[in-house]
């Protein structure tokens, strides 16, 4: 390997870099506290609502660096529609669920129409969301405090799939869905490789191919032992593979995931070529609202209870985490795995310094220079690119 | 004893992977006007940001000799202190700023928390009077025409106490008539003892304007021509930027059946976009064949692009009225996708702005305005899309290393068979081509000449805007003539010639001003 191939590879994994690095001291720090089964379940079940969000953030983000300030406060709104009719009114989830993504959708709706079709600054629309959707929140929730959930409810976000192997000392099915997955992904990738290779396409090495597919199972089967030693697979990360899978794929491999990037990276160009611009901003916002309101049910579940400061600065971890992820700041260009990858990188900082008993103050700070470092870094390469 | 001004000894300058200076020499005799001509990417501008201070000393090897002294600038500060002021391509104009402010802008009268308005807005005046615009200094730079923009800019760089002034494509946005007038006002400075560099691709106004042309190709000064000895033809500096003879401008087209009228537009009225009481089209009448070259000529803001636009499924203007026809039938386009199913496509004049994404690669580009001839049922076939790129970058001959590369890091040329690409996948039957060539080399217009002639032998039609008469007299089966928003006239191949053109024009703005007297009238 010569210099230029590695300075590409630092480049291109940077922030995988910099989460391996950071578990490893975090580790090394907690005496090896960090990676206890205990604590990784923690991380999923902690960050599950910055993951829903920053996904539907990046859509915003892709238009043109565009961020939705008001989903922490629609999480709050949605939690306490949820919560007033399964405490208040005892009502059953499976009519509050349909409720609450509808009244996630409808706000998404609402916002999405004045940015996209009337053209207010989405700083504006999201900004009075965030002051009015809080507002609402308090009122409907007259500053209460609505708790417990149903059972039935929480278990369909704070339980775990039943071990049907019934393990001795560890959760059989957890590992054998992660060895699943890991040979489902090898399968898949070699596949693909072949159908290449066969129709006459350049593929890329095979070693390099291989180091990253090994690369990523061993994580996986990492992953699955810790949660195996714990409780097993929880529900929520089920949740979570879903959503992430979903918007991965829309992102890279539909027309209406192309429309996203096309006008981030020249919105008149993208006009002129036939998309329809005002529906692709109408689509970010939209679904915006529905995936804050998942996050609200995920947020009121994990709270076992609707409470009138749940989802305060909820927007500001999903808008960092998009950008630690690689996102542009002006639009165009961020993955959904790169979401997930920056979603992580400041949940594991959170945690860690949690674990060590770092003032809440200073995890503040140390927080804002992560992300100032993470754009930086994303605009001097750019520049040195050029 | 010649009185050279400036002296470029030896200059070479790499960036990362390309040496593009390569011992350059140069030297510019006092109170002349020198042109630079070269293919694009042949170093002109590059020369004029190392002689300019924007490449610092120690970038760049050899020697910058200004008035008998070696210069070393470590910024533009430093050379516009001894007077060497250089005005780009794009205008570096705040618009939302008056002509006063903006020519002082970074030098504000005064001091630096009182600034001085009168002195200011005084000597601005004094300055605009001496490039020949009546407006006052008040005016904001938005509201007068890029024309006149071009003389505030220059008037900018008198206030600076200009010695040698350098100008990087000083016309390429603006139409004869106002290119004229800035040369003209070039020769009057040159009067007065300006020195001007002047950088362009335009070579009827080299030959003009010129007294010593210095050629420039792939980074090496290949011959200095001078007006009072050489012959300085055409044809003679072409041959000296590509290295060779070109005979013919324009590809020859022959065999092509000119068939039945593919799109024709009746009573078409369209009015500004933002000041919606201003008519830009008015009364407009055409039509195109298959298998027919169109042209439009007119001077820049006679409404063309407008009128394009506006036919291209109302992507400009308001209050739109007329009828249009494809195939004869009468058709309504709501938007963009609605004309690119009609069959009817627009390709931007302004690549850059309006046409490519630029930070993404060739395969994107290429697609982007017909996603559904990569997908299914909205999902993409990556494989697929590669496979109609790469066919794309060998039918246009499109120079790149991969059609993973970004179309920013292409040449002018180069994107723009990037962007007809784009434009040829949205399979049209009638292309709206608006200024096809601006701004690229004369090897790339050539090309680009011969996939226009490729489309219409196939039974497509094109409408082709261009600014430059040599152009539209060299390529179109017809032209229309557009002034003030009018179709001012129609002229066959055969009777087209750039007088009868200019006509036309001159006509319309004649009988413009009498309506405009008769309206006040009323």
């Amino acid at each position: 390997m010569n210099r230029s191939t590695v300075m590409g590879f630092v480049k291109k994994y940077t922030m995988v870099l910099a989460l391996i690095v950071l578990v490893i001291f975090f580790t090394v720090r907690t005496d090896g506290s960090m990676l206890l089964p205990q604590n990784i379940n923690n991380l999923i079940a902690q960050n599950a609502y910055v993951y829903i969000l920053a996904t539907g953030m990046l859509l915003c983000i892709l238009t043109g660096g565009n961020i939705d300030l008001s989903v922490g406060s629609l999480v709050c709104l949605v939690g306490s529609i949820g919560g007033t009719m399964m405490v208040t009114k005892h009502m059953g989830a499976a009519a509050a669920i349909p409720v609450m993504l509808l009244a996630g959708i409808l706000v998404g709706v609402w916002q999405g129409f004045w940015i996209a079709y009337r053209r207010i600054p989405p700083f504006i629309v999201t900004l009075a969301g965030m002051l009015a959707f809080r507002g609402i929140s308090n009122v409907v929730l007259d500053g209460l405090t609505l708790a417990p959930m149903p059972d039935n409810y929480l278990n369909l976000f704070n339980g775990y799939i039943v071990d049907f192997m019934k393990g001795d000392k560890i959760n059989m099915s957890c590992m054998v869905i992660g060895v699943v997955a890991v040979v489902a992904m090898f399968l898949v990738s070699l596949n693909s490789r072949r159908s290449k290779a066969k129709k006459g396409y350049s593929t890329g090495s095979l070693a390099g191919q291989l180091v990253k597919l090994i690369v990523i199972g061993a994580a996986i089967i990492f992953f699955a032992w810790k949660l195996a030693n714990y409780k097993g697979i929880p529900y929520i990360l089920v949740w979570l593979a879903v959503i992430i899978a979903v918007y991965a794929y829309i992102t890279s491999r539909t027309t209406v995931g192309r429309h996203f990037y096309a006008i981030g990276g020249n919105e008149k160009a993208a006009k002129l070529s036939g998309i329809n611009t005002n529906r692709v901003y109408f689509l970010a916002y939209a679904n915006m609202g529905f995936l804050a309101a998942v996050a609200a049910m995920v947020t009121i579940a994990r709270l076992n209870s609707a409470n009138p400061t749940a989802g305060t600065n909820y927007e500001m971890d999903a808008i960092g985490s998009c950008f630690v992820g690689g996102a542009s700041a002006y639009g165009g260009s961020g993955t959904v795995p790169g979401v997930v990858i920056g979603a992580t990188l400041m949940g594991v900082i959170n945690l860690g310094m949690s674990i060590m008993g770092v003032d809440a103050n200073w995890q503040k700070v140390v927080k804002g220079l992560v992300l100032l470092a993470a754009v930086i870094f994303d605009v001097e390469s750019k520049k040195l690119a050029k | 004893m010649e009185d050279i001004i400036l002296e470029m000894k030896n200059i070479t300058k790499t960036f990362p992977g390309v040496k593009a200076l390569d011992d350059v020499n140069i030297k510019v005799r006092r109170g002349e006007i020198h042109a630079l001509v070269g293919e694009n990417g042949a170093g002109k501008s590059t020369l004029m940001n190392v002689l300019s201070g924007i490449y610092p000393f120690g970038s760049y090897t050899g020697d910058i000799i200004y008035n008998g002294e070696t210069c070393k600038f470590s910024n533009i500060k430093d050379s516009e202190a001894k007077g060497i002021v250089i005005i780009h391509q794009e205008l570096a104009l705040v618009p939302e700023m008056t002509i006063g402010e903006n020519m002082y802008l970074g030098v504000e009268r005064g001091k630096p928390y009182a600034i001085d308005w009168n002195e200011t807005y005084g000597e601005a005046d004094k300055y605009l009077k001496k490039v020949g615009l009546s407006e006052s200094s008040h005016v904001q730079i938005k509201d007068i025409g890029v024309g006149k923009q071009q003389l505030v800019e220059i008037a900018k760089a008198l206030a600076k106490d200009a010695k040698l002034l350098i100008l990087d494509e000083p016309t390429s946005s603006l139409n004869e008539e106002d290119s004229r007038a800035l040369l003209d006002l070039l020769k009057v400075l040159q009067s007065q003892g300006m020195t001007s560099i002047i950088i362009s691709h335009k070579l009827n106004e080299i030959s003009y304007v010129a007294d010593q042309i210095t050629i420039v190709r792939d980074g090496q000064t290949i011959e200095t021509l001078d007006k009072a000895v050489d012959n300085i033809s055409e044809e003679r500096i072409i041959k000296g930027m590509v290295g060779r003879e070109i005979t013919d401008r324009f590809p020859k087209r022959s065999g092509v059946k000119i068939g039945d009228v593919s799109l024709e537009v009746k009573d078409w009225t369209v009015y500004h976009q933002t000041y919606s009481d201003r008519k830009v089209v008015d009364h407009a009448n055409l039509y195109v064949r298959k298998g027919e070259v169109v042209g439009i000529s007119g001077l820049m803001g006679a409404g063309r692009t407008e009128l394009a636009m506006s036919v291209f499924g109302k992507s400009y203007g308001k209050h739109i009225s007329g009828e249009l026809f494809i195939d004869g039938k009468k058709v309504n386009l709501h938007n963009e996708q609605d004309a690119i199913d009609h069959k009817l496509m627009y390709v931007t004049e302004d690549r850059k702005g309006d046409g490519l994404i630029l930070e993404n690669p060739i395969r994107v580009n290429t697609t982007l305005a017909n996603m559904k001839g990569i997908s299914n049922h909205g999902v993409l076939d990556l494989d697929k899309e590669k496979q109609v790129s790469e066919e794309y970058v060998e039918k246009l001959n499109t120079k790149t290393p991969t059609i993973e590369q970004n179309v920013g890091n292409l040449s002018g040329g180069n994107q723009q068979k990037v962007l007809l690409a784009k434009s040829m996948f949205a399979d049209p039957e009638i292309l709206i081509l608006d200024e096809p060539t601006r701004g690229i080399d004369v090897g790339a217009k050539y090309e680009i000449y011969t996939i226009i002639n490729d489309l219409v032998s196939e039974g497509k039609s094109v409408i082709m805007i261009s600014s430059e008469m040599p152009e539209v007299l060299g390529m179109s089966d017809r032209i229309y003539v557009m002034s003030e928003g009018r179709i001012a006239g129609e002229l066959s191949r055969e009777e087209a010639t750039s007088e009868k053109i200019m006509e036309y024009i001159l006509k319309e703005v004649k009988h413009d001003d009498k309506t405009l007297n008769e309206v006040k009238d009323d």
